[in-house]
């Protein structure tokens, strides 16, 4: 189980759902001008609770999507989702909007939630990098390639000084555990939905592989 | 990619004639001036095919005033009315680079001739030999 909220204080009407992302292609638009898109298989997601100020504090509709065995669900899930009218999904997120109410329990949505030309933002799991240095985890420029630098050539050189103050400063940027974190690509632009495959295709790059589970909503910033 | 052939193959074109590397051809480009469209064409030897799929690419040189000129077209590009193959050629690459530091003669790429059966193996005589292409 998978959750997530959009973090939002004013109250704006939000669009949204889940999808798998499927890869990359190219199309042609209407100039003949190649457009790389991502496809992401948009729904179908179905709401499974839908949030009030009066009981929660906030409006927000929850949708579920994906299938899953039901061996696997839990009882405080599967109540859950008995308690929407819908067979238990595999993931989960929420979505801040000020039109909640317009939400029954149970309802579906697919892809035409959008249409072409809208601006996105994209919500996904980056692909995992490992163990990566500060060259490819925050794009430290190294050091030279000659002038007698001795096997320290994608070292990050100094990390503070001496004997003041003593230690390492709390949050240095060092080498690590690079990707598969939380990121949201913002104001992407929906090049054409496809309504009868419920595909989505959407101008540039989206986080995450193949097959990875992708939020699809509507623009925060931007009109 | 396999996923998406579906979705690909609505932008794939079947009128794409046969041809390689080492092949003369015709390309029409359609070119927007202003609101009015008209129909270029850019003749020369395929010097290469890239990619696969919906992606693939050919360069098409030729030599322009004493200047080499190479343009490279996408495979299925709506852009393209239509492209004519003006000649086979005899070649034994599939990159023909060397071509751009050859000047005059010895930049001609003899034709190819399908009647005469290949030294080895002996190509079908009359029909094309399968291309790979």
């Amino acid at each position: 189980m998978t959750t997530a909220t959009t973090a939002s204080t004013t109250a704006r009407t939000v669009k949204g759902v889940l999808g798998e992302k499927l890869g990359m292609t190219q199309v042609w638009d209407a100039e003949n001008r190649l457009v790389p898109v991502t496809v992401i298989k948009a729904g179908p997601a179905v709401v499974t609770q839908v949030r009030a100020v009066e009981t929660d504090g906030y409006d927000a509709v929850q949708i579920a999507f994906g299938a899953i065995d039901p061996r696997k669900v839990t009882q405080p899930l599967k109540g859950h989702f008995a308690k929407a009218g819908v067979t238990p999904r595999r993931h989960v997120a929420e979505l801040r909007t000020a039109d909640a109410a317009d939400y029954e329990l149970g309802q579906e949505i697919t892809a035409e939630t959008f249409e072409g030309g809208q601006k996105v933002d994209v919500t996904g799991t980056t692909k995992g990098k490992g163990f990566a240095g500060v060259m490819k985890r925050h794009g430290f420029s190294g050091v030279g390639a000659s002038h007698g630098a001795h096997r320290n050539h994608r070292k990050p050189g100094s990390i503070g000084g001496c004997a003041t103050p003593g230690r390492v400063f709390k949050g240095l940027r060092m080498a690590g555990r690079m990707g598969g974190e939380r990121q949201t690509t913002p104001n992407l632009t929906v090049h054409a939905v496809d309504a009868e495959k419920g595909l989505l295709l959407i101008k540039g790059a989206v986080p995450g592989p193949r097959g990875g589970v992708v939020l699809v909503r509507t623009a925060a910033k931007g009109a | 990619m396999h996923k998406l052939a579906d979705l690909d193959a609505a932008s794939l074109r079947s009128d794409i004639p046969d041809f390689r590397a080492g092949d003369t051809v015709n390309v029409h480009v359609k070119v927007i001036e202003g609101n009015r469209s008209r129909v270029q064409v850019f003749k020369g030897v395929v010097i290469r095919r890239h990619g696969g799929g919906l992606g693939e690419t050919y360069t098409v040189r030729k030599v322009s005033f004493g200047v080499g000129v190479e343009r490279t077209f996408p495979l299925h590009s709506p852009n393209i009315e239509k492209i004519e193959v003006v000649s086979r050629g005899d070649v034994r690459r599939a990159k023909l680079y060397y071509l751009r530091d050859l000047r005059g003669k010895a930049a001609k790429i003899r034709e190819r001739r399908d009647s005469v059966p290949s030294m080895k193996g002996g190509a079908p005589a009359a029909e094309a030999p399968a291309q790979q292409d």
